[in-house]
C-alpha cells in the first residue's frame, strides 16, 4: 500500500463556481416550472379566478430564470476567454488529436471500466468537456427556442432578439416541442453529471465534489514531478 | 362577369345599388376599425373608395374546399360582399363568375392584358406539384402554370386562408399531390398570407381595403402575414385568460370545470401558439368564436397544424414513438433506463476497480490513525 503527499490545486475559479451554481438553481427551477407550465396540476377552487394568480406567477418564475439563465451563459463564455487554463474555451471544443486520445482514453477506463492505466484529468476530463460544450449547444437553442416563444408577449429588447425564431421553425408549434424534449435532455444530463461528480471522487480521492463548493482538488505530489500537467494557458 | 369599359369608384357602384351615405360611411368606419387605423383613417378610407377605381381581382381556385369564398362573403357587413366581391371587383373567379369555358379563360386573358401591373390576384388553394401537376388542372393546364402566368402581371399576390398560405390539409403527411404553399412557387414575388381555415371574412375584407385605400400592400410580420391581424395570439386576447393566469383549467370536456367556463388549456387549446384575430373580431358577425363555445383552438391558421399531433392534444406525440407519446412520456424512460444504467455503473466500478477503491480507503485509514 502507498502512501500520497497531496498538493492543493487552485482549479475554479470564484466566477466558475458562482456561474455554475447560479446555473444549476436556473435549470432547476426551470425544469420544474416549466414541466408545470406544460402540465399544469388540477387543483379544485371555489374562488373568482381574479382572486388568484398561481399560474401567472409559475410562469413569471420561468421568465425571470430564463434570464438570469441566459445572462450567467453569457459570462461564462466571456470566462472562457478570460478566466485561467481549466476555465478555458479549449476545454470544450476539441482542437487536436490529443483530445481525441484523452477522450476514447475517458470512455475506455471510466465509462467501459476496462482494464489500463489510470488516467488524470485535473480540470475537466476531455469526455466532460466536450459534453459540456453539447450542453452549451442545447443551452442554445433552449434560449432561442424559449426566448423565441417569449417575445410575442414580451417588449423587452432581450426577446425581441429572438423574434424570428418562430419563423425559422415554421411556427409556435415547433418551438414548443423542441423546447419540451430538450428539458429533458438537461434532466438526463444532470442525473448523469451528479452521478459522475460523485464516482469521480469515489474512485480518486481527490476531492471532486468538494471542488465546486471551495475550488480546490488535491492532487498527488508525484504528479507534480512525473508527469507535470503540461498544457499551458496560451499567452 | 364581364370587363366594364369605364371603371366607377367604389362609391359610384355603390350608390347605384341603393346604399345610402351613412351606409356607406358606417362600413368605412367598421373597416378603419379592423385594420386598427386612428380616427382620421375613417376619412382616408372613405377618400379612397369614393374616388379611386376599381381594383381589378383575378381570383383562382386551386387545391380548395372554398371555405375562404364563403367566409369571405359572409363578413358581417353586406358592402362586403357586394362591393368587394360580388358586384365589381372579381373579374375572374371560378366559384361566382357568370361566364365559363371558353369566355371565361378569355374574361381572365382580357384582365391580364388590360390591367398588367393593376390588378390584385387572390389564391385559394395549394398547388400540386406531383406528378408535373396534373392533380389540380383548369382549361386544360396545370395549377403551376396558371398561377405563374397570373402572378407575373399582379399588383398584390394575396394567399387566402392556410392551403395557399402554409398547405393545409392537402400537404398534411404524406402528401401524395405534392400540395405546395404559394409562396414557396413564387420565389422574390411578395405574397400575403392570411391563414385560417378559413380565415376571417373581416380580415380578408381588411386586406383588399388596405390595398385599395393606400395602395400598397399591408405591413407583414416575418412570414408575410398582415401584422393588423396576425400579431397577436388568440391566447392574448382570450376572454378565458383570467382562468389561465389564476392556474384554473377545464381536465375534461363536460367536467365541472368546462361549466364554469375555466380555461381550455388543458384539454388541447392551441391559442397559446396561434396567431390570429378570432378573439377580438370573431366570427358570424362577431357572434362567438370556438373558445366562447368551449371548444379549445387548434391552431388551423398555424403551419402544418394537421401533422402537429392530435387536434386535441396539448403536447404532442413524440416523433417516432406513436401517438400516445409524448416528451414526458419518452423523457420520462429515459430518465428511468438512465437510473438503471447509473446503477449498473456503479455495481461495476465496486467491482472493477476493487483494488484502487481498496487503496485509497486503507490510505485513508492509515493515516486517520496517524493523527
Amino acid at each position: 500500500m502507498s502512501t500520497h503527499k497531496l498538493r492543493r490545486v487552485f482549479v475554479w475559479e470564484l466566477p466558475v463556481r458562482i456561474y455554475h451554481w447560479v446555473n444549476a438553481l436556473a435549470i432547476v427551477v426551470l425544469c420544474i416550472t416549466g414541466y408545470l407550465i406544460g402540465k399544469p396540476p388540477a387543483i379544485m377552487f371555489g374562488g373568482e379566478a381574479h382572486e388568484r394568480y398561481l399560474f401567472g406567477w409559475i410562469r413569471f418564475i420561468h421568465f425571470v430564470s430564463a434570464y438570469i439563465f441566459l445572462f450567467n451563459f453569457v459570462f461564462r463564455i466571456y470566462w472562457g476567454f478570460v478566466g485561467n487554463k481549466y476555465a478555458d474555451w479549449k476545454n470544450f471544443i476539441p482542437t487536436n488529436r490529443k483530445y481525441f486520445r484523452e477522450m476514447w482514453e475517458v470512455l475506455r477506463i471510466d465509462i467501459l471500466q476496462l482494464k489500463g492505466k489510470e488516467h488524470l484529468s485535473v480540470g475537466h476530463n476531455a469526455l466532460a468537456g466536450f459534453t459540456y460544450f453539447m450542453m452549451f449547444l442545447m443551452f442554445l437553442v433552449q434560449i432561442i427556442t424559449g426566448f423565441g416563444l417569449y417575445a410575442a408577449m414580451s417588449h423587452s429588447w432581450v426577446a425581441g432578439m429572438f423574434a424570428w425564431a418562430p419563423y425559422l421553425f415554421g411556427g409556435d408549434f415547433a418551438l414548443r416541442q423542441i423546447h419540451h424534449i430538450t428539458m429533458w435532455l438537461f434532466i438526463l444530463f444532470a442525473i448523469i453529471h451528479i452521478y459522475l461528480v460523485f464516482y469521480h471522487d469515489y474512485v480518486e480521492g481527490r476531492g471532486e465534489v468538494s471542488s465546486m463548493s471551495g475550488g480546490w482538488k488535491f492532487i498527488e505530489e508525484e504528479v507534480f514531478v512525473e508527469e507535470p500537467q503540461t498544457e499551458k494557458k496560451p499567452a | 362577369m364581364s370587363l366594364r369599359p369605364t371603371r366607377a369608384s367604389y362609391y359610384e357602384e355603390l350608390r347605384q345599388r341603393g346604399y345610402s351615405r351613412r351606409d356607406f360611411l358606417k362600413f368605412c368606419a367598421t373597416v378603419a376599425a379592423y385594420l386598427g387605423l386612428e380616427a382620421s383613417g375613417v376619412s382616408q378610407v372613405a377618400h379612397a373608395l369614393e374616388t379611386k377605381p376599381r381594383i381589378p381581382v383575378i381570383w383562382l381556385h386551386f387545391q380548395e374546399c372554398t371555405c375562404c369564398s364563403e367566409s369571405f362573403i359572409r363578413s358581417s357587413h353586406p358592402i362586403v360582399a357586394d362591393i368587394l366581391l360580388d358586384k365589381l371587383s372579381l373579374d375572374y373567379t371560378e366559384t361566382l363568375m357568370a361566364a365559363s369555358g371558353h369566355q371565361a379563360e378569355k374574361c381572365m386573358r382580357d384582365t391580364m392584358e388590360k390591367y398588367k401591373g393593376e390588378y390584385v390576384l387572390c389564391i385559394e388553394g395549394s398547388v400540386p406539384t406531383e406528378a408535373d401537376g396534373v392533380y389540380c388542372m383548369i382549361g386544360g393546364r396545370t395549377s403551376l402554370d396558371i398561377l405563374k402566368e397570373v402572378a407575373a402581371g399582379a399588383k398584390a399576390v394575396i394567399a387566402w386562408g392556410s392551403c395557399a398560405s402554409n398547405g393545409c390539409v392537402q400537404s398534411a403527411k404524406p402528401n401524395p399531390t405534392g400540395a405546395t404553399p404559394i409562396h414557396k412557387l413564387l420565389g422574390g414575388t411578395t405574397v400575403i398570407k392570411v391563414p385560417g381555415c378559413p380565415p376571417i371574412g373581416e380580415v380578408m375584407a381588411g386586406v383588399l381595403v388596405h390595398i385599395i385605400t393606400f395602395g400598397t400592400i399591408p405591413e407583414l410580420d416575418g412570414i408575410g402575414r398582415p401584422k393588423a391581424f396576425y400579431s397577436k395570439r388568440v391566447h392574448d386576447t382570450c376572454y378565458r385568460r383570467p382562468f389561465y393566469d389564476a392556474g384554473l383549467f377545464v381536465e375534461r370536456f363536460d367536467d365541472e370545470n368546462a361549466q364554469k367556463g375555466y380555461c381550455l388549456y388543458k384539454v388541447g387549446c392551441k391559442g397559446p401558439l396561434t396567431y390570429n384575430a378570432c378573439g377580438v373580431t370573431k366570427w358570424n358577425n362577431g357572434t362567438s368564436f370556438p373558445i366562447q363555445s368551449g371548444h379549445g383552438c387548434f391552431g388551423c391558421s398555424e403551419e402544418g397544424y394537421w401533422d402537429a399531433g392530435g387536434l386535441y392534444l396539448r403536447a404532442q406525440p413524440f416523433p417516432g414513438f406513436g401517438i400516445e407519446s409524448d416528451a414526458d412520456k419518452i423523457g420520462t424512460a429515459a430518465a428511468i433506463a438512465t437510473g438503471v444504467g447509473i446503477a449498473a455503473h456503479a455495481v461495476m466500478t465496486n467491482i472493477r476497480k476493487s483494488r484502487l477503491i481498496k487503496n485509497l480507503v486503507e490510505e485513508g485509514k492509515e493515516a486517520e490513525k496517524e493523527l
